[in-house]
């Protein structure tokens, strides 16, 4: 269903895009193909081993540690996780999907989701060059911060 | 051929990693394949219109014209344009920071400058609907909904925190980067 959506809202904009201009619409298509090539590599091997750790894991093992049960100790254990880890969105929206379906609990899958995204350790060091050790440091501990509290209201409305 | 091969040893140095893991664990084949298959169709259906709506994304935003009015002093329209200019984006977080400091350069307010890194980094649109379409509505709307506030809060917080000379030094620094 939500799929259907994304099909939907990306054929309207290609349509309205290729009635509009033309080349643009091509420039469009070749960049979304090399964006697409660029992370293939990275992408396949985070599957694979996504893949090998979650059949080894079964799903009481998951519930343990992600599970509804596991409480704060299995966010914190999520957050952390994805704070430190540097995995794209593409690769972690399936595999959080997977951990989902294998009994982990919404509130745990939404503190690693929202710390992947918002917080970056291994990449501190280039975000310090930028913004400095202050900004930068400062930024990270908010968005940490702020990643559990997005945890328990994610998992709140998904629990409705 | 020799590029693909150097480009791709990872994946077939894993795919190895995974047919081994089969042989040598078989009572684990099923579940494994069924895991593999199970993310693989998520993503062969939702990977092709992400990436044409990022593509599209990438050529009709008009990147330049939404800086001009980004400047200190913006109040919400500054903050709204930041907040689209960042969720717009492609890319991983530490690609916003370069961009970041193009808009120190052309004079965007710091505040706004937080704002599109906190976008960039968790509202993006293709990444918003490829959330929706794995983890479901609630999901992907719910969190969507408390960060939107919370970009604005950190990036307030963050402005209120730190001393303004050193906000004046960033841009001092950024002005000589290129």
């Amino acid at each position: 269903m939500d799929t259907i959506i994304l099909y939907m809202v990306a054929g309207a904009c290609l349509a309205w895009s290729f009635l509009k201009n033309r080349q643009k619409t091509r420039t469009a298509l070749k960049k979304a193909f090399k964006a697409f090539e660029a992370i293939l590599p990275p992408f396949l091997v985070v599957l694979v081993l996504v893949s090998i750790v979650l059949a080894v894991l079964d799903g009481p093992t998951i519930s343990l540690i992600l599970g509804k049960d596991s409480g704060f100790r299995g966010v914190l254990i999520a957050s952390l996780v994805g704070a430190i880890t540097l995995i794209p969105g593409f690769v972690a929206f399936p595999a959080a999907a997977a951990l989902l379906q294998g009994g982990a609990g919404a509130t745990q899958i939404a503190a690693f989701v929202s710390s992947l995204m918002m917080v970056g350790v291994v990449t501190l060091p280039l975000e310090i060059q930028f913004f400095g050790k202050r900004v930068a440091i400062l930024r990270n501990v908010l968005a940490y911060g702020f990643s559990l509290i997005v945890a328990v209201f994610v998992g709140w409305v998904v629990s409705l | 051929m020799k590029f693909l091969v150097r480009r791709y040893r990872a994946v077939l140095a894993a795919a190895g990693l995974f047919v081994l893991f089969l042989f040598v664990l078989p009572g684990y084949q099923t579940k494994a394949i069924e895991i593999i298959g199970f993310q693989a169709k998520i993503i062969l259906l939702v990977i092709p219109p992400t990436f044409v709506l990022l593509g599209l994304l990438d050529v009709w935003v008009p990147r330049e014209q939404m800086i001009r009015f980004m400047g200190p002093g913006s109040g919400l329209k500054g903050g709204t344009l930041a907040f689209f200019l960042g969720s717009f984006a492609a890319g991983p977080l530490y690609a916003a920071f370069p961009v970041a400091a193009i808009l120190m350069k052309k004079g965007a307010g710091f505040t706004n400058i937080l704002i599109f890194i906190g976008a960039w980094s968790t509202t993006k649109i293709p990444m918003f609907l490829f959330e929706n379409a794995a983890l479901g509505s609630r999901f992907a709307f719910s969190r969507l909904a408390i960060d939107i506030p919370g970009i604005v809060l950190i990036a307030m917080a963050i402005k209120t925190l730190v001393p303004e000379t050193e906000i004046e030094r960033l841009y001092a620094k950024a002005e000589k980067m290129n």
